[in-house]
């Protein structure tokens, strides 16, 4: 691969067309606002994620998509189709729903082929179709079985099923893993995520599990209060987050607020009262002197240990809290300005005792480029 | 628990069902009986239910009563289930507040209360409009109609309550058209809860009295009706054996509604 050029994103083409457009959508229940001036552009092929707590819109805007919601504001868009007028029976969209809603009087292979059956095709195409895609999701002779006679996993494979034969253009899941137990949902992630890329339909996915979302979404858009606070692949979100919302929605962050110095290039001085002295941070942009900053760093970039450790930024402090998590353990360290931080250190040892016990005094350290600033 | 409970509670049951169904015992053994006196037993015979074959009038009373039930049922039932569906799935829209306590207040209506209303509405429409001619079988159903199809509507609404909507949303994503949803999604999944609003109807209908005679006219007497009236003029072994009758008819179809219910609830909570 060297010598090449990067391979380009759908997303970071200019010259791509979006396949889904949402332009401008606001949507209130009650007066209350549900999704705020939304705008997003979804590419063809990719797995993108709402992700958000519960009551931030993200439900809303999928059932905006599917056609159950009319938008107070704004227009919808799929394939160069305005779709915000149309019925949910004539969208080019199908959703796999939380319940699965799979009808309960029907067989699991009525059910599938309830879509086909809608556009009148032959019987017999019907049949064909059906069973190709009960194999393809493994329940080949559960065909004839009503949905109550099904395990939750396999209730979930006929929701797929189901949602996927008229081939859409785009496929809408509203928390599709959320009813699974967790064994189960691990391996089902990583099932989605291969029946999507070979069908090649577009996935939009709601869900409030933020594992969930990074290892399978091409890209994801974290909200919170009907807005969308950042769009973003997994890595863009978790390591250079916009804004302090989703460094603290996403993973656990030490954030320290302080006031800038001065900037040497792309490393910022910052001033933070609570860690009780100079940190330093790397910024791409310039900051002007005496603004508000607050700087930030992941856990698990912060080295800990008796001696001080090598990096641009080191404090000292008492061990406060040990939690063993069994992969890593997660230690509190409060520090003279009076912040606790937090660090994580993976276990590499089976069986070693923990090199630090509660009350010991220690260091944590970090580089300026591990940290980043947060200007609001 | 100790051992005196287990008799005392046995002992507050039986008598609870004696209190109850002691008279009703009653009146279907008597309907038995050889005597023509209904207070005194003269040994086992079947031959007043033989007389009630050949008594024209109570059996024209029968099958007019019959007519009535079976198109208040089904009547009821499709107003009913319209009101639910309405009350349920159409959300909040104006006139609701007022839609679900005009379907509700038939049920705690008195039947004299409903059943003057009603005569002095056929009247006057009578007067103004010309219909209904007169006062029969018309009459009876459509008032019978009005009180029917709020049990039905409590029925089909506490079903529909339960079911979740995005059932009829994922037939409408594949495609559906909204009638289509309904006949193919939602009718069959309240399906049970129609039969058992029939059901339920069909016996309201079967048993009223004071309704009816404030609608009824001449040559539309109701079962209960001709029964009252012969009460009246002393009470014959007949009257028992007819009795026995629709005990056995009411008891049956308020059983096979209550089963109807049950099963798919049983169902639903073995799937879960």
């Amino acid at each position: 691969m060297t010598g090449s050029a990067p391979r380009l994103e759908a997303w970071q083409d200019p010259a791509a067309a979006p396949l889904v457009a949402i332009k401008g959508v606001s949507k209130s229940f009650d007066r209350q606002a549900a999704v705020s001036d939304v705008s997003l552009a979804i590419y063809p092929g990719e797995f993108f994620s709402l992700l958000g707590a519960s009551g931030c819109g993200k439900t809303t805007l999928l059932r905006l998509l599917a056609g159950f919601e009319r938008p107070d504001q704004g227009r919808l868009l799929i394939a160069g189709q305005d779709v915000t007028e149309l019925p949910p029976y004539q969208r080019p969209v199908n959703m796999m729903f939380q319940s699965y809603a799979l009808f309960p009087h029907l067989s699991v292979a009525d059910n599938v082929g309830f879509g086909l059956r809608q556009e009148g095709l032959p019987r017999r195409d019907i049949r064909v179709r059906v069973a190709e895609m009960l194999d393809m999701v493994k329940l080949g002779s559960f065909a004839q079985r009503k949905p109550d006679q099904l395990s939750g996993g396999q209730r979930q494979r006929v929701a797929l099923a189901r949602s996927l034969i008229k081939h859409p253009k785009l496929l809408l899941l509203d928390e599709p893993l959320a009813a699974l137990d967790r064994k189960l949902r691990e391996h089902t992630q990583f099932e989605l995520v291969n029946i999507q890329e070979r069908v090649g339909i577009t996935f939009i996915m709601v869900t409030h599990d933020q594992e969930e979302a990074m290892t399978m979404s091409t890209r994801m858009a974290v909200m919170n209060e009907g807005r969308i606070r950042q769009i973003g692949t997994p890595v863009e979100i978790y390591e250079f987050p916009a804004n302090r919302f989703v460094a603290g929605f996403i993973g656990a962050v030490n954030q320290f607020e302080g006031r800038a110095l001065a900037q040497a290039g792309d490393v910022l001085q910052v001033y933070a009262e609570s860690a009780g002295t100079e940190l330093r941070v790397h910024v791409p942009q310039a900051v002007v002197a005496g603004s508000p900053v607050v700087v930030a760093v992941r856990p698990e970039k912060v080295r800990l240990g008796r001696e001080p450790p090598p990096g641009d930024n080191r404090l000292q402090g008492t061990v406060e809290e040990i939690a063993y998590l069994g992969d890593v353990s997660v230690y509190h360290l409060r520090v003279a300005g009076g912040a606790l931080i937090e660090a994580q250190l993976t276990n590499h040892t089976r069986g070693a005792a923990p090199p630090l016990t509660w009350g010991d005094r220690a260091w944590v350290g970090w580089n300026a480029d591990d940290a980043f600033a947060l200007v609001e | 628990m100790n051992g005196k409970r287990p008799s005392l509670v046995f002992s507050l049951l039986a008598f609870g069902y004696a209190f109850l169904y002691a008279p009703i015992v009653s009146l279907i053994v008597y309907s038995f009986n050889e005597s023509r006196l209904v207070t005194v037993w003269a040994g086992f015979s079947t031959k007043w239910y033989v007389s009630l074959l050949h008594n024209d009038q109570l059996l024209g009373a029968a099958w007019v009563s019959l007519r009535i039930a079976v198109m208040n049922a089904t009547l009821a039932v499709v107003l009913g289930a319209l009101a639910a569906t309405a009350l349920v799935r159409f959300g909040r829209f104006r006139g609701r507040p007022a839609l679900a306590l005009m379907v509700g207040a038939p049920l705690v209506m008195p039947d004299v209360i409903l059943g003057l209303a009603s005569l002095l509405l056929f009247v006057a429409m009578e007067q103004l409009i010309g219909w209904p001619a007169g006062r029969g079988m018309t009459t009876i159903t459509i008032a019978h109609v009005t009180f029917s199809l709020a049990y039905v509507a409590v029925i089909v609404q506490s079903r529909l309550v339960r079911q979740d909507p995005s059932l009829e949303e994922a037939a409408m994503d594949l495609g559906a058209r909204p009638w289509k949803v309904f006949f193919v999604i939602t009718l069959p999944l309240i399906a049970p809860a129609l039969a058992a609003g029939w059901l339920l109807a069909f016996t309201l209908s079967l048993d009223d009295l004071v309704i009816a005679s404030f609608v009824s006219g001449p040559g539309a007497s109701t079962l209960p009706m001709v029964v009252y009236s012969s009460v009246r003029l002393g009470i014959s072994p007949e009257i028992n054996a007819l009795a026995t009758v629709l005990v056995v008819l009411v008891t049956s179809g308020i059983a096979i509604a209550g089963w109807l219910l049950h099963r798919r609830e049983a169902r639903r909570q073995l799937a879960e």
